[in-house]
């Protein structure tokens, strides 16, 4: 019942209450009076019968007043009371009631204020402990991220379904090899990038295989199973790859723990494979040259001792048999040895240092040791060689030391040259020499260097190199030199292409999304899924005139991979083309590139089909698209690529975000959204900046109701210059 | 007057060619099977020349030769070495020790011997 309600029924109670009294009243009264004096009172209250009127209505107007008073404070306020503690509740943690006479409902008020605050206390309590811990997450992630990209290790990560959700730059940059079967520059950005399937990388078989032998494993009870193979990158490198399962931290059914994600560390052992291959065939072929010429010989040797009667003649066949025997072994001895890699020759296994670098590191560690004055004289080209760092600097500090104890040096001046094929580290000094006997012995005296089990002379550290060390005394300008021959590092890369839009993208390149971890809804169709959960590949072309079916070509590609919201400037595509045609001035004039810088490119039937790869099965963007999407159509017969992937057009989506603007080029565009405009006229840099409107616009097209693929694409279709064809 | 060739190798049956070899040729012939005798040989017999192997006993050819180039009275020996060492980086520390010829066992009698006669002046 309403507030009002019970008013009205509480006033007509009391006002009926009142009158039944005043009735009773008069009833008891008149049953005690006579008949006269009855008819007495009843004539007197008739003409008395208006103020009597306006007695009752006054005190029931004023019974009314207190009741509704009444009624206000102490039925209508709670409930009002009540409506603003759920509007506390739901809406509005922060309102408050209003402190109000009379005093029970104060109290009620300050008793459900102090809830609401205790409330609210402990929501933003929650709310920090909840940030806090997202943001120590992330923070882990990003130190996980961090260590990964700088382990000298090549290493993949990816879940059950083999979509790559980590990597870091050394697979990459293992993946990115002169293709030893096609002899083209091959970019790893086709086959590894985040959210690509790792077969496209290596061979699925290779990897169903190596699983089902890590499941042996690990129903075998091993702790840290580990399988191995063997495989040949798509660049056409020898890889050894290291495979370990990741067990969901749940048991599946049957007890089972299900493979959640598998870590792959891989090495290139091109090299070490072809060296060590050729060292075996020398040691055999060897091997039997010998055993064949060994035989001959001894035969022949046999023959004429146990014979020495025979004729002189026949004794000169027989030595005669010896003798070229013994010449072809020397020639065959000869041709092997002399065919074996020089740095094959270390008997330990040694890392590439860049010479200046082991200098440096030298330096330090005398002037650590507090050595008397060292010069050092670095080499004027780089020179990489290959040797134990740690052990050479030790044994060196330790006979700069032992040379400037002995008193023999003023300072000492230590040297690197390229000597043929090796390097040559000096340790000179002017002044007074030392004798053989000296030199010998600090030559073969045994130097304790730490993390080595035994003790080394420096000597036995020369034969670990493959090196020698000698000490010579030059009488001519009475310099006296210890000299250690070094090897030179085969082979060491040199350094890799810089970023490919360096200035732009701030920080280290993206190699990690663990969103990734859990496959994607296959089942949703593609058309039907958020924008923002679609991966992306946004490109753009150049190319020497506006005419695509007229003859123009393209002549260079850009392109860059949108996963997951991210634009992931580390897994870029980028190639410049050999038109072979001339360039429209016109379009010189934008892009720059001249006919002779292209000449050296490969052709579009070269990269036509590596662009495809990359693309993969993305969703093509591109601004303007119609455009770029005829000249690649145009290109099908030559190449055989098709280009089938759902395709979105910035143009297009600009004008449905923003239908009331005129100009929707990409510079209006990028400074409309406030977007740095950096690079432009470079197929990637276009790229780039198509990529963060796209971005932009997804946010853009949400707020406009636009949120699956086939909402924009639908929209995109309804604007006008979805009618321009080429 | 005949010139005096010194032979220091420990390996007898290559020491008996190469004696038979230089006396055959009319020079006079020692020999020494270590690094020791080889020094006290060379001071006794002041060889002209010496075939040095390396994979000497008791003090190695390098030590040897480094002896003998310290000492300034036999600066004019020529030292010829005869080793099975036959790696790049041996020879070119035979060489900066300032030995006048490095050779690799196995070898060419006849071209040893040439290049004996040559640096002998003859």
């Amino acid at each position: 019942m309403s507030a009002t309600a019970k008013f009205v029924v509480a006033l007509a109670a009391c006002a009926l209450l009142i009158f039944l009294a005043a009735a009773t009243l008069f009833a008891i009264l008149f049953s005690g009076l006579a008949d006269g004096e009855s008819s007495l009172l009843r004539e007197a209250l008739v003409e008395r019968a208006g103020a009597l009127a306006l007695v009752a209505v006054l005190m029931i107007a004023i019974l009314g007043m207190l009741l509704h008073a009444f009624i206000r404070a102490y039925v209508t306020r709670p409930l009002q009371f009540a409506e603003e503690t759920r509007l506390i509740t739901t809406s509005n943690p922060a309102h408050r009631l209003a402190h109000v006479a009379p005093v029970e409902m104060s109290a009620l008020a300050a008793a459900i204020n102090s809830l609401a605050e205790r409330c609210s206390v402990l929501q933003s309590d929650l709310d920090a402990r909840v940030a806090e811990a997202r943001s120590e997450v992330e923070r882990e992630r990003n130190v996980l991220a961090a260590l990964m990209a700088d382990l000298t290790e090549s290493v993949i990560v990816c879940n059950a379904a083999g979509t790559i959700l980590l990597y870091n730059e050394r697979a990459r940059r293992l993946f990115d090899a002169t293709s030893s079967i096609t002899g083209q520059a091959a970019g790893a950005t086709e086959w590894l990038g985040l959210g690509r399937s790792v077969f496209g990388a290596i061979d699925r078989e290779i990897i169903a295989h190596a699983l089902e032998d890590l499941n042996y494993r690990m129903q075998e009870g091993r702790r840290y199973p580990i399988s191995e193979f063997v495989t040949s990158s798509p660049g056409g490198r020898l890889l050894r790859a290291r495979m370990t399962a990741i067990a969901s931290p749940v048991n599946g059914e049957g007890g089972q723990r299900a493979v959640s994600a598998v870590v792959i560390v891989l090495d290139d052992i091109q090299r070490e494979v072809h060296e060590s291959a050729a060292r075996e065939r020398a040691v055999k072929s060897l091997n039997e040259a010998t055993r064949a010429s060994v035989a001959s010989i001894r035969a022949a040797a046999e023959a004429v001792l146990q014979h020495p009667s025979m004729s002189q003649e026949r004794q000169q066949q027989f030595i005669g048999v010896i003798h070229d025997e013994t010449q072809k072994l020397s020639t065959r001895m000869q041709q092997l040895l002399s065919d074996k890699p020089a740095a094959s020759d270390a008997e330990w296994p040694l890392t590439p240092v860049l010479a200046r670098h082991l200098m440096h590191a030298l330096q330090r560690a005398l002037q650590a040791r507090c050595a008397g004055p060292v010069l050092f004289d670095m080499p004027d080209e780089p020179i990489w060689l290959a040797v134990d760092s740690f052990v050479l600097i030790e044994a060196l500090s330790h006979l700069v030391q032992q040379v400037t104890a002995a008193g023999h040096a003023g300072a000492v001046m230590i040297r690197l040259q390229k000597s043929a094929s090796r390097a040559r580290l000096e340790l000179a000094w002017q002044g007074a020499p030392l004798t053989v006997d000296q030199a010998v012995a600090l030559e073969h005296a045994a130097i304790r260097i730490p993390g080595q089990p035994e003790q080394l002379s420096l000597q036995q550290i020369a034969a670990r190199h493959g090196g020698e060390f000698w000490y010579r005394r030059d009488e001519g300008d009475g310099r006296s030199a210890f000299n250690m021959l070094l090897s030179i590092a085969p082979g060491e890369e040199t350094t890799t292409e810089p970023g490919p839009f360096a200035p732009s993208i701030p920080g280290r390149p993206v190699y990690y999304d663990f969103n990734l971890f859990h496959p994607a809804n296959p089942s949703a169709a593609m058309d039907d899924r958020p924008l923002s959960d679609l991966t992306y590949t946004v490109f753009d072309t150049e190319t020497t005139g506006l005419q695509p079916s007229r003859g123009d070509e393209i002549i260079s590609i850009g392109a860059v991979r949108i996963v997951n919201g991210r634009l992931l400037a580390g897994e870029a595509f980028q190639q410049l083309i050999n038109p072979r045609r001339a360039i429209d001035k016109a379009s010189m004039e934008i892009h720059g590139l001249t006919p002779d810088m292209l000449a050296d490119q490969p052709t579009i039937e070269a990269v036509l089909p590596r662009f495809h790869r990359y693309c993969g099965d993305t969703v093509l963007v591109a601004h303007n698209a119609a455009f770029d999407m005829r000249f690649l159509q145009l290109k099908e017969p030559a190449t055989g690529v098709k280009f089938e992937q759902p395709l979105l057009d910035t143009l297009l989506l600009s004008a449905v975000v923003h239908p009331q603007q005129t100009d929707h080029s990409l510079e209006a565009i990028a400074q409309r959204l406030g977007l740095n405009i950096i690079g432009r006229h470079t197929a990637l840099g276009d790229a780039f900046l198509t990529g963060e409107i796209f971005l932009k616009f997804i946010g853009l097209l949400g707020q406009q109701g636009i949120v699956t693929f086939r909402e924009a694409q639908q929209a995109a279709q309804r604007t006008m210059y979805a009618k321009v064809q080429y | 007057m005949a010139k005096r060739i010194l032979i220091a190798d420990d390996e007898p049956n290559i020491v008996v060619s190469l004696e038979f070899l230089m006396q055959q040729t009319g020079y006079e012939v020692r020999t020494a099977p270590d690094g020791e005798q080889a020094l006290r040989l060379i001071s006794e017999f002041r060889p002209d020349l010496i075939l040095l192997d390396i994979m000497l006993p008791l003090r190695n050819g390098f030590e040897v030769c480094q002896k003998v180039r310290e000492n300034p009275d036999w600066q004019h020996t020529k030292i010829v070495m005869v080793s099975a060492k036959g790696r790049e980086v041996e020879v070119t520390k035979g060489l900066a020790l300032g030995a006048d010829l490095y050779i690799t066992k196995p070898f060419a009698t006849r071209e040893l011997l040439a290049s004996v006669r040559q640096l002998l002046g003859e």
